[in-house]
């Protein structure tokens, strides 16, 4: 069975561009793209949720 | 049937506190105000309040605000240098529109000053002490009887108008024992501030459509609103619109310019016919009706206007009198303060002159009908 | 499973405030999970602040929200729990609110043992005037009023609190995200003054004139410095230095402060007859 890949939404209102999700996804999924992150690499994601934990500005969502 | 007692100033002012309604106390020991929080800490339990000693007269100021946050009429008392410190405080309470009484005792000042001398040299304070522009309501009783009444008519103005309200007996007054009535529970009305109306949803701490005095829930209700010390809309939260900011601080200014006639009490002796008139408040305003009633035994038409609520100032009375009469006297314990004002309120119309004693002694009739005699001349 | 955080933000009041990567938002979250997570009811709780960027918080929790002057929450929240004991109060604000100008405040709350949870946001410095030293800045960091390095020494929040006799005492970091909540969840359960010092990045004030080129390298240094109460079980003196002790730091049981008072009631109530 195909392994179903989670959402990954970053809410581009509230993305203030920190870098934090960029830098310590421990599998790499974002990049920055300007002054906003964006999701690179959805496949890799191992869904720990540090990012959605760590984003300060309530911009990310993990959803399953 | 009403009870008689014999109290001191201070202790009647807490009592008067405890008939309002008043049920949470937070303060912090200072001379000569100290009997206030003795009586609530004694008092208090009795009857389910709640009374705090605080670490400072700031920390009282700020528990008594978020007392009163959640429906209980609160009080702290203080003199001179804790009056300086609550002066933040109180401002928020002012923006915040909390209802609360706080009583001043005054001492002489500035700083330490005089712990146990008396004086009036805090009425300019009362308005003027926090910054930034805000409604004040100052009460200077001058009896231990009116300690009692006029503390009750502070809970029930700052109920009504959403406000905190100050009361200021000056030492002689706090500390003075007289015979006085305390009347049955409810032949004094009592108001409580305005519930909301409307639907917890709808509810917004500062909404105008009801009139100038929004009505306010209480935290704990099921009602759950923001409330902040910044300039705020209607709905409670920080704004930096210009056109809102302008707007709510009329409408809090409003609050007592409206109701000038509700909120300014005074006492008039002998003023109808007279040459010259006294005006004084607190203690110094029974030296003046001693002093009337000794000129008017020597023939002169001297009379008394007392003022009672200090602050908003009772500007048109003062100016009627002005009018009248020819001389107008000011005798008070500062140097000046009431001077000024009724200088401003004469308007020309009078001659004004003061007598001003800020040596921690009392100022005597003799003195005053001194100065009546003088004006006259 | 991702947290819906909007059930207890309050509509439309987002994004917030706060600087890019400040940790405070971090924090935020943190509490917001707590309060789900212990099933607090919006009602009957109270978020108390003073002035600072910390102090913004409240403004966005869905509860009743009081943000009152400069250092003064704990005295504002004092008020609360005293005159309505049924609701759950709560304090937040930074390290110069809580500690320079509410210090006092601070240590009697922890003296009464009041039953309130005190949420301190530690930054190192006064962020919202814009990054003047506080009491928590480090000896030789550089503030805008420490422009040669402060000669200060700093306290350390959660001793002080210990000192003064706060019954539960814990610190975490913004980068342990999780933690934060877990912290507050055992705080707030706690009966008495909890104090929860979370340390936390302003990379706008302190970050830029202390060689930390991104908020990311101050992330990094929290992870770094912070050692689990456990893990510091099995360190020398010589290796914990630099470190932070982090986790449940001391807790106690003493008399709390409300219930305490409700006995002054019942001695009053006892003697009137
Ligand atoms: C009485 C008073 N003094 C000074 C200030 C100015 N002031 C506002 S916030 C602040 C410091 C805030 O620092 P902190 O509490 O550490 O919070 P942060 O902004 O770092 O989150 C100061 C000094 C004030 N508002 N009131
Ligand atoms: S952590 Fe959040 S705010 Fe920061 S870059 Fe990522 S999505 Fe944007
Ligand atoms: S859940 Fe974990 S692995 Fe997935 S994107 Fe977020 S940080 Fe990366
Ligand atoms: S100045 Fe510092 S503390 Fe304030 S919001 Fe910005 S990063 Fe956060």
């Amino acid at each position: 069975m195909e392994k179903r890949l989670p959402t990954i939404e970053i809410n581009e209102k509230y993305c203030k561009g920190c870098h934090i999700c960029v830098e310590f996804c421990p599998t790499r999924v974002f990049e920055m793209k300007g002054f906003i992150a964006t999701v690179k690499n959805q496949e890799a994601c191992i869904e720990c949720m540090q990012c959605e934990l760590r984003c300060p500005d309530f911009a990310i969502k993990v959803l399953p | 049937m009403s009870k008689i007692a014999f109290l001191q100033g201070n202790e009647a002012c807490a009592y008067g506190a405890l008939y309002a309604g008043c049920r949470f106390f937070a303060g912090y020991p200072i001379t000569p105000s100290t009997e206030v929080a003795e009586v609530m800490a004694k008092e208090l339990p009795k009857v389910g309040g709640k009374f705090i000693q605080m670490e400072d007269e700031i920390g009282a100021m700020a528990a008594i605000i978020g007392a009163s946050l959640t429906g209980v009429k609160s009080l702290t008392a203080t003199s001179g240098p804790g009056f300086s410190l609550k002066q933040e405080n109180l401002g928020y309470a002012c923006i915040t529109e909390v209802p609360c009484v706080i009583i001043n005792v005054m001492r002489g000042g500035p700083s330490t000053g005089m712990p146990t001398g008396p004086s009036q040299s805090d009425v300019m304070q009362a308005k003027w002490g926090t910054h930034g522009d805000h409604p004040a309501i100052c009460i200077v009783p001058a009896s231990v009887q009116e300690l009692f009444t006029e503390t009750v008519r502070a809970f029930n103005l700052s109920e009504k108008y959403r406000m905190p309200v100050t009361v200021m007996p000056d030492e002689i007054v706090g500390h003075m024992r007289e015979r006085i009535e305390i009347p049955e529970p409810g032949v004094i009305p009592l108001t409580d501030r305005t519930p909301p109306s409307v639907e917890p949803e709808e509810y917004k701490p500062y909404d105008t459509r009801f009139g100038d005095v929004p009505p306010l829930a209480a935290f704990g209700s099921e009602y759950r609103f923001h409330v902040t010390g910044l300039n705020k809309a209607e709905d409670g939260f920080p704004t930096t619109r210009a056109e809102l900011v302008q707007q709510e601080e009329e409408r809090q200014m409003r609050k007592i310019e409206d109701h000038i006639d509700d909120i300014v009490s005074y006492e008039e002796y002998m003023l109808d016919d007279a040459d010259v008139a006294v005006v004084a408040f607190g203690s110094t305003a029974r030296s003046a009706r001693f002093a009337v009633r000794e000129a008017r035994e020597a023939g002169i038409k001297a009379g008394l206007f007392r003022i009672i609520t200090y602050w908003p100032f009772p500007e048109k009375q003062i100016a009627g009198i002005a009018g009248r009469v020819k001389a107008i006297i000011t005798p008070e314990m500062n140097l000046g303060m009431t001077f000024h004002e009724v200088m401003r309120c004469a308007a020309g119309k009078s001659t004004v002159s003061g007598i001003f004693r800020v040596d921690g002694e009392p100022i005597n009739p003799g003195q005053i009908l001194d100065k009546i005699k003088e004006a006259l001349r | 499973m991702s947290f819906d955080y909007e059930k207890y933000i309050r509509p439309g009041k987002l994004p917030h405030i706060w600087c890019p990567g400040c940790g405070h938002g971090i924090v935020m979250k943190g509490l917001i999970r707590a309060m789900d997570a212990l099933g607090m009811k919006k009602n009957n709780t109270a978020i108390v602040s003073g002035i600072g960027c910390a102090s913004r918080l409240p403004g966005y929790i869905d509860c009743c929200t009081l943000h009152t002057t400069h250092g003064r929450a704990v005295a504002f929240a004092t008020g609360i729990k005293m005159a309505k004991p049924e609701m759950q109060v709560l304090c937040v604000g930074g390290d110069g609110d809580g500690v320079a100008i509410g210090g006092n405040h601070f240590i009697h709350a922890c003296r009464r043992n009041i039953n309130i949870t005190y949420l301190i946001m530690n930054n190192n410095i006064y962020g919202m005037t814009g990054g003047q030293f506080s009491p928590t800045t480090p000896t030789g960091a550089k503030a805008s009023t420490t422009p040669y390095g402060n000669p200060d020494p700093p306290f350390d929040i959660a001793k002080l609190a210990i000192g003064a006799g706060a019954t539960f005492v814990a610190r975490g970091t913004a980068y342990h995200a999780n933690q934060i909540e877990k912290l507050l969840v055992e705080a707030i359960r706690h009966k008495g003054f909890s104090v929860v010092e979370i340390l936390d990045s302003c990379p706008t004030t302190y970050g830029r004139r202390n060689r930390f080129r991104s908020v990311v390298e101050m992330m990094n240094n929290l992870k770094e410095i912070a050692v689990s109460v456990q893990a510091a079980e099995h360190m020398s003196p010589e290796q914990m230095q630099g470190k932070v002790l982090t986790g449940v730091l001391y807790r106690d049981n003493r008399p709390e402060y409300v219930e305490e008072y409700q006995k002054v009631i019942e001695a009053a109530q006892d003697f009137a007859g």
